[in-house]
């Protein structure tokens, strides 16, 4: 049986910390999981770390990819925090410039960012209402 | 052994002496002055002690033998020696085949009036000392070689520096044509000090690349897309009129990517979004008296630079 990523919930956001390397199977586990959870929390914002991540592949990389977009269709906003440099040049090289994925330097930095753009949306819904 | 020694083996044993003072003689005649008398006439002396054993063992033909690898070693050694000096490779090769003239005069002593020995033994001396001056010659460019390729990675190493311009932001002063083994490196060095100092922001400025074609706007934008990965902003400046035209011309998409003219406006606008504001003490200029009397203890000229709350 696969190993699982834990999804932790802090206040509104819910925080995947990735420690292991990813194999495709945990990935699709992890897609699934974190779908789950958001849709049971409710959560507004998900931070993804994968500052341990050291090696990815073009399937993973399209993984992250689709994780963000699935959770921003369930109306968490996604970011990708702490890639290393190697990471961050395979994906270039491998063509996933992950376009659509805000990224951070840090969770710290992250859950700031979060903070930010959910406090934006908020304040334009209540202009719009 | 009982073996025929040929002129050439005895006249490198038992006339060696004779022979190292006339070599030294002949090259004396242009010696640079980078090298000493005295490390010339050792290093002579030691190569013809190596030559005489090594010709002692029977073979002076094939001088890729092993009885032969001392010399040869010698030779690379001098070669090695000569190119770190800055000698050219006529003067390094002259080395070697200023040792003809010397072995040529005695191997005509020895044989009298022989002609047809004379040229045979010639023949084997020219054979066995042009072949040690090809050798002498490979050694040199090796050598080059390698202080080339050292030049060319210290260069490499040289051009890539990432300085940081204030807390939070770096720059990366690119000079000179960007390939793709220089992208790599200077893409490498400046994620790996945005991951150290946790910058949010970096100014590639590319005011010393002197073309930008579509190789070397496609290295940019993978840099910039891999900053912007990790999770930091980048900003591309110095870039002059004519690149600005062929990037456009170019077909290049630039979007998503900031650009600014210079490195100054590009600092400017980082420190903007990092919430610092700079003002001049003393001139004119809409602010709040607390703030005016800060500037004022600093001194009239000097800019101040503080933190907007």
């Amino acid at each position: 049986m696969a190993e699982r990523i834990p999804i932790l919930k802090m206040g509104e956001f819910l925080l995947v910390t990735i420690q292991v390397d990813l194999h495709d199977q945990m990935a699709m586990r992890l897609q699934d999981d974190l779908t789950t959870t958001i849709e049971r929390t409710g959560a507004k914002g998900v931070l993804i770390d994968i500052s341990a991540l050291e090696m990815v592949d073009s399937f993973i990389g399209r993984m992250i990819a689709n994780i963000s977009s699935i959770s921003s269709v369930l109306d968490a906003r996604t970011v990708v925090v702490g890639m290393q440099p190697p990471v961050a040049i395979t994906l270039v090289e491998l063509g996933l410039s992950l376009s659509g994925v805000q990224t951070a330097l840090n969770v710290e930095r992250g859950m700031e960012k979060l903070r930010e753009s959910i406090a934006g949306e908020a304040l334009h819904a209540g202009r719009e209402g | 052994m009982n073996r025929e020694r040929t002129p050439l083996v005895s006249i490198l044993l038992d006339q060696r002496s004779d022979l190292h003072s006339d070599w030294m003689s002949e090259l004396s005649v242009d010696r640079d002055r980078r090298i000493s008398e005295a490390d010339l006439k050792t290093q002579t002396g030691d190569f013809l002690k190596l030559l005489s054993k090594a010709v002692d063992q029977g073979n002076t033909s094939d001088v890729s033998r092993p009885e032969w690898a001392p010399v040869r070693a010698f030779l690379e050694e001098i070669s090695r020696s000569r190119v770190l000096q800055g000698f050219e490779s006529e003067q390094t090769a002259s080395f070697v085949f200023s040792l003809k003239r010397p072995v040529f005069t005695r191997l005509r002593e020895v044989t009298g009036n022989n002609a047809d020995a004379l040229a045979h033994e010639s023949w084997l001396a020219t054979d066995l000392l042009d072949k040690l001056g090809l050798h002498t010659m490979k050694a040199y460019e090796k050598s080059r070689e390698a202080v080339i390729n050292r030049q060319q990675e210290e260069l490499l190493e040289l051009s890539t520096p990432v300085i940081k311009l204030w807390e939070g932001v770096l720059a990366l002063p690119m000079i000179g044509t960007l390939d793709s083994a220089r992208t790599q490196i200077v893409m490498e060095s400046l994620l790996q000090r945005i991951v150290e100092t946790g910058s949010e922001l970096a100014i590639i400025d590319i005011t010393g690349v002197p073309t930008v074609d579509t190789v070397v706007a496609q290295h940019l934008l993978k840099t910039v897309t891999a900053i912007r990965l990790m999770g930091a902003d980048c900003i591309i400046s110095g870039i002059r009129p004519q690149i600005a035209q062929t990037i456009v011309h170019l077909g290049v998409d630039l979007h998503g990517v900031i650009t600014k003219a210079n490195l100054a406006d590009a600092l400017s606008l980082a420190l903007k979004r990092s919430g610092f504001v700079i003002t001049r003490p003393g001139a004119p200029r809409a602010g709040s008296a607390a703030d005016l009397g800060a500037a004022g203890r600093n001194g009239a000229g000097s800019m101040r630079v503080g933190a907007e709350a």
